[in-house]
């Protein structure tokens, strides 16, 4: 898979909050193969005090994402974006543009705007963005290469809410990179994700909640590639009625 | 003679442990008096190991069980367990939180108000940690460099430690490999028209609070965990979230007066779990995190036990 220009082969994109602690996140890392992690850049932070943390994101070997989450406003998640291309040297960003702080659902307007300056400004923009086809248009017209949809609200754990929708994305949009976002709580959630023939799957909460961070994200390495290759692999389609493995006629009579 | 670097939480309890052992001891704080660039001063003061292990490994528990025994022979120590609510919607919270943590029960909105008469009606079900604990950390401090002193322990303060010390517990100052800061912000509210008698946490997906009673209708609030070593007075966004969250657990806050806002820096290492380390000829104490006074007696031990047996040899 290629995302913008760079050979990804771990369909699984990894969030890198809320983890018990920076070990079981290194080995959550690395226990799932991804080859990218999103990180939030806190306005907090964005002085460069939460180096220590960054130091051990940039070990992992692993591109890193920056995101703009919690940023409300078109300006902030410029502004953030702006910064996180200094403090991690990339241009790439994950865009977020959240409308409401209590559902954290997209301002799909402020995102298209915020897409626009930031490519605009020479970034490789990921944007988060809703199941609505119209407003993938819009993000593609103002120069993103990708659509991240989302499953579910961010950190509810639901899955994919509406799969129809993201089944019509896919079939509106066949030749971009499309990843479901969000939303993703359990790994049959990523596999039904993949066997919608999306290209991949970002979570965060779901590993990073788990009992077991480890384990859950060997899991969801597993789910994503399972349904990569039952998307592939063409699977039947579901009938009505049984159809008998074993042939009605010619049988042996019993007697 | 031993000497320690540092009067802060980890400083002085290993003083404490090792002049109980018998052995002489100096400590060195760059500080005017006890406290004074201790992160323990803004710290919740909360001994509740069973409550920490639902994101800290089972260490946390094992080497935090005895410390409100510890406590109790050097301060006050309140006895009335923990009260974790959450408000309906996010009633997955609580689901969680009891997937991942023992030692408690589950009760509903009659014995809520039972245990916190206050809080009647307000929640319908809650988890009730009754074995843990909680203290002043402002108090425990100074009881504890009263029992050092008591104990023949020489404090020398606003003085810097020399090098090659035996024990170094200087925290984030120590400049250990893999040791990173972890901010934490908190509020101390006045509100003496409600009457609270043990913690309470509030569990939310994005802002998880402990409130903690205090003497004198005191109330410490706090919950913040930022990767930062940034050590500026708390932030906005921060203190917004946390009083709308004291909001949620009682709206008498509302006519809260905010004596005081803070921020510490939490030393961690990367598993988040504290350790004794050899490190330019001093042994280390370092690494509590958010678990200073539940484990610092633990570690402290530790640490005059391996000081002695060196010192022996």
């Amino acid at each position: 898979m290629q995302i913008y220009g760079t050979n990804i082969s771990s369909r699984l994109l990894l969030g890198t909050a809320q983890y018990p602690s920076p070990t079981v996140l290194k080995q959550a890392i690395e226990a799932c193969g991804t080859e990218i992690i999103t990180v939030s850049l806190r306005r907090e932070t964005a002085d460069g005090s939460g180096a220590g943390f960054w130091e051990l994101l940039k070990d992992s070997n692993c591109k890193v994402l920056p995101n703009t989450a919690g940023c409300h406003s078109v300006q902030e998640a410029v502004v953030t974006a702006q910064m996180a291309r200094e403090l991690f040297g990339t241009n790439w960003i994950k865009l977020e543009v959240i409308g409401n702080s209590d559902t954290l659902q997209p301002d799909v307007f402020g995102l298209v705007e915020a897409a626009r300056l930031l490519c605009a400004d020479g970034f490789k923009v990921f944007p988060y963005t809703t199941d609505d086809i119209v407003v993938g248009e819009k993000l593609l017209e103002a120069g993103c290469e990708l659509l991240m949809p989302w499953g579910a609200p961010i950190g509810s754990g639901q899955g994919l809410r509406n799969p129809d929708a993201l089944r019509a994305m896919r079939a509106h949009f066949p030749d971009i990179t499309m990843i479901v976002d969000a939303g993703i709580g359990r790994p049959s959630d990523a596999t039904r994700a993949m066997e919608l023939g999306m290209d991949a799957v970002l979570l965060n909460t779901a590993v990073a909640k788990a009992g077991d961070p480890v384990l859950m994200a060997q899991a969801m390495a597993q789910a994503v590639e399972a349904g990569r290759n039952g998307y592939n692999a063409d699977p039947m389609e579901p009938r009505d009625m049984a159809v008998p493995s074993t042939p009605t006629l010619g049988m042996a009579e019993l007697i | 003679m031993i000497t320690i670097a540092g009067a802060g939480l980890a400083g002085l309890a290993s003083a404490y442990e090792l002049a109980k052992r018998g052995a002489p001891v100096t400590v060195f704080e760059r500080g005017q008096k006890p406290g004074d660039s201790s992160v323990a001063r803004f710290a919740g003061g909360m001994l509740a190991p069973y409550c920490e292990r639902e994101s800290a490994e089972e260490d946390v528990v094992r080497l935090g069980g005895q410390a409100a025994d510890w406590w109790s022979q050097i301060t006050p120590v309140t006895r009335n367990g923990t009260l974790v609510v959450t408000p309906p919607r996010d009633h997955a919270e609580l689901t969680r939180f009891a997937r991942r943590t023992s030692h408690f029960e589950k009760v509903n909105g009659q014995a809520i108000s039972e245990l916190e008469p206050a809080l009647a009606g307000r929640f319908e079900s809650a988890l009730y940690f009754a074995q843990e604990a909680h203290l002043d950390p402002r108090q425990a401090l100074d009881d504890l460099v009263t029992a050092v002193q008591s104990l023949g322990v020489e404090i020398r303060f606003a003085t810097s430690a020399p090098a090659g010390v035996d024990l170094n517990c200087t925290a984030t100052a120590a400049g250990l490999p893999g040791l990173r800061a972890v901010r934490g912000e908190m509020a101390i509210l006045h509100c003496p028209e409600l009457q609270l008698s043990r913690v309470i946490r509030l569990l939310h997906p994005r802002m998880p609070l402990y409130l903690v009673p205090r003497a004198d209708g005191l109330f410490m609030i706090g919950g913040t965990m930022v990767e930062s070593n940034s050590d500026r007075p708390p932030t906005l966004r921060s203190l917004t979230e946390m009083m709308s969250a004291a909001f949620v657990i009682h709206p008498a806050f509302a006519e809260a007066s905010v004596v005081e806002i803070g921020a510490g820096l939490r030393p961690a290492f990367q598993d988040n779990l504290p350790r004794l380390t050899e490190h330019d000829g001093s042994l280390h104490l370092n690494g509590l995190y958010r678990h200073g006074f539940l484990l610092a007696p633990a570690m402290a031990q530790q640490a005059a036990q391996r000081l002695l047996k060196e010192t022996c040899t």
